[in-house]
């Protein structure tokens, strides 16, 4: 039986909900409105909040600079074809960890892990040489390669921690029925667990577009994604916070429409097991 | 089967005949400042003047570049073609045969037009590894009515003891108009810049000719009291985390009487679409102490080829093109003579269109009296004014930069922050071999 929770409670917790929620939303908001103001609205002081002129003038500024449709459709093409292959490799790799564990299955889980602590500027000039010698520099199969083996351990951990929540009889039974290992994975284990695979594809995508390290590091022209982007638009000398402001809109409305709409699955993924 | 292979061979020979007339690309990559941006958008002068040259931009801001760039030239990457670097980096980067020379460049490129101090920051032993793009150095800009408000009036070439009583005269902190707005951000191209530039005035360096740290010395302490003094008295509150661009809108929006920074500045703060002062701003040389050296410092921003490329002789046609005569000249007939890439040629300063521009003079003044070889009153073994270059140096000066940004707040004496200062430097000195 649910508890009885006062109006007075509720009304509290909603109050205090919308304040954090606000707090953590108004930075976003800002650069949204500063993006509509001149450079000289855009500093000053006191700021105005929504009764200045509203200008489209930075967006056509900085898509008259730089080649917005090349950089975005980079970061989908690279924030994409690393989840899913991400997937494709971690999917197999989660379902024996979680159904056939060994005697190390732990420390392989906690090696795997391990790799996500060391600082990325620590092997950056060893994967630039790489990356050089193999003519992977400014390619994005190469990004797609590195990011996916960098998200590789969240994707595994995520995916374990589904998959162990489904009981293990379920596909004993399907191996009584005589399904093979292929189907068991395809047409039990899978199904099963698709809130769990939903929301790690749309947390690895929103971590792969968001990366900022390698994408800037190993890409010059043709691979350079919308990180690349927004990096040509801050200034340490000139005051170019409206036109920033545009360009970071621009490279954050796409993922923060996919967010808007797919937030039910993502949160229900997040805080639901597989089976419940 | 003879048809068959006859016809193959065709293919590849057409292949080859089409790949041999498509047109080299080169990559280029730069700051992505106002100047730089102007470049870009001519780019098709150029390629129409080369057509058998495509370019490729890869314009990013100013640490994210160095980074980048850096870890190109130093792997041999050969990413770039052409890269925008800064005084800085060139002496280091030539001594380690990272850079292309560029000594040869044709006669009717004139490299002799360069300005001189410009051109010796660019130079390691005879040979020139990069062209300038565009120069800079740091001057006072003031509010003229502000500073007759308090009666004084501003010479051409002011004293920091003039500059510190005009700060303190021109204060109002009731209606939050400061005095003097100053870097104290930490960070070796932030607050230390700056500091580095004001201590060659008041006669101290960084190093003495063995390379031994001098932040124990009379010379710093006069420095950093100075400026800790009057930036107390007359500079804007929460000063320890302004740079360049906090201080530019609080000079915009009319809270500053006086701003000690780089010359770019100016074209801002006269600009009326962004700057509610730009009627009110007069310009004067940076400060000196009376010891023949002045308080401003001298960068550029300038093109080279990095030793890794392929495609040398392309890119040293776009260096040509893009710091050439003729390219001040484009600039001018499309934008303006305001708008053309300031500090890198004699000619350019006796052209008397240029002149007209109101702060043509004391840019050139301002260049003209730094010297990347001899910054201060004594001699130092390291070539730059308001940097070492050595490649210790960034490290160094973040660390003592922050010592004295953690003065500026308060949370340490000027002492404490000297002597945190000679102690990191001389730790790092000797580590990196320069100490016994």
């Amino acid at each position: 039986m649910a508890r009885a929770v006062s109006t007075r409670r509720k009304a509290l917790v909603t109050i205090c909900a919308w304040a954090v929620g606000i707090a953590i939303f108004f930075p976003i908001l800002w650069t949204v409105l500063t993006s509509f103001k001149t450079e000289a609205e855009a500093i000053a002081s006191p700021p105005s909040f929504l009764f200045f002129d509203w200008t489209l003038e930075n967006y056509s500024t900085v898509q008259e600079r730089s080649d917005y449709f090349r950089h975005f459709s980079n970061s989908v093409i690279i924030s994409f074809g690393s989840t899913l292959l991400g997937l494709l490799i971690a999917i197999p790799a989660a379902w024996s960890m979680a159904f056939v564990p060994g005697k190390r299955t732990k420390d392989v889980l906690m090696w795997m892990l391990s790799t996500k602590m060391l600082p990325p500027v620590g092997v950056l000039i060893p994967i630039y040489l790489l990356f050089r010698d193999t003519g992977l520099l400014d390619t994005r199969i190469g990004l797609v390669m590195v990011l996916t083996l960098i998200n590789l351990p969240i994707i595994v951990w995520m995916l374990f921690t589904y998959f162990r929540e489904i009981p293990g009889e379920i596909l004993e039974a399907a191996r009584m029925d005589g399904a093979e290992l292929w189907s068991e994975i395809v047409y039990v284990l899978t199904p099963m667990a698709v809130p769990g695979i939903a929301s790690t594809l749309l947390l690895n995508i929103i971590l792969s577009w968001n990366e900022a390290f390698w994408t800037l590091n190993l890409t010059a022209v043709d691979a350079a994604p919308l990180t690349a982007f927004i990096a040509s638009y801050s200034s340490p000398e000139g005051l170019f916070y409206a036109k920033l402001s545009a360009a970071s809109t621009m490279a954050i409305a796409p993922i923060l429409i996919i967010g808007w709409f797919s937030q039910k699955q993502l949160v229900r993924g997040l805080t639901f097991g597989a089976v419940k | 089967m003879a048809f068959h292979t006859r016809a193959l061979l065709s293919a590849c020979a057409m292949v080859a005949l089409c790949a041999s007339a498509s047109a080299e690309t080169i990559t280029i990559a730069t700051v992505n400042n106002g100047d730089m941006i102007r470049m870009q958008g001519l780019t098709k002068d150029f390629t129409d003047k080369n057509p058998d040259i495509e370019v490729k931009w890869l314009t990013m801001e100013e640490n994210v570049l160095r980074q980048r760039v850096t870890t190109d030239v130093a792997t041999k990457g050969g990413q770039f073609d052409v890269m925008t670097i800064g005084t800085y980096e060139v002496p280091i980067w030539g001594k380690q045969g990272w850079l292309v020379s560029l000594n040869d460049l044709p006669e009717s490129y004139d490299v002799d037009d360069i300005l001189p101090a410009i051109r010796g920051g660019l130079t390691v032993d005879g040979e020139l590894y990069a062209a300038p793009f565009y120069g800079e150095s740091s001057m006072v800009m003031y509010r003229k009515d502000l500073m007759e408000k308090a009666g004084l009036e501003m010479p051409e070439a002011p004293t920091w003891d003039f500059i510190v009583e005009a700060a303190k005269a021109m204060t109002d902190k009731e209606n939050e108009i400061y005095g003097i707005c100053l870097r104290g951000k930490a960070g070796w191209g932030e607050n230390m810049a700056f500091l580095t530039a004001m201590a060659n005035s008041y006669g101290a360096r960084w190093f003495d000719m063995d390379w031994k740290p001098q932040f124990d010395t009379p010379q710093w302490k006069d420095t950093l009291t100075t400026y800790l003094d009057v930036m107390n008295e007359a500079g804007p509150p929460g000063a320890s985390s302004n740079g360049f661009n906090e201080n530019l809108a609080l000079f915009q929006t009319g809270k500053c009487g006086m701003w000690i920074d780089a010359t770019v500045a100016a074209s801002f703060v006269t600009n009326p679409k962004d700057s509610q002062v730009a009627d009110k701003v007069g310009f004067a040389l940076a400060p000196d102490n009376g010891l023949g050296k002045r308080g401003n410092w001298l960068w550029a921003w300038s093109l080279a080829i990095p030793a890794g490329t392929q495609k040398e002789a392309a890119a040293k046609k776009f260096i040509e093109w893009a710091t050439s005569k003729e390219y001040l000249e484009l600039v001018a007939a499309e934008e303006g003579w305001a708008n053309v890439p300031p500090g890198t040629r004699t000619s350019l300063y006796e052209n008397p269109e240029y002149q007209k521009v109101p702060f043509a003079k004391m840019t050139l003044d301002s260049i003209n009296s730094a010297d990347p070889q001899n910054p201060t009153v004594d001699p130092v073994p390291y070539v730059g004014v308001q940097f070492v270059a050595i490649p210790e140096f960034q490290g160094m000066a973040t660390v003592v930069g922050q010592a004295f940004s953690a003065a500026l707040a308060g949370s340490m004496d000027a002492d404490a922050a000297l002597a945190a200062a000679q102690a990191a430097t001389e730790r790092e000195m000797k580590k990196a071999g320069y100490l016994k």
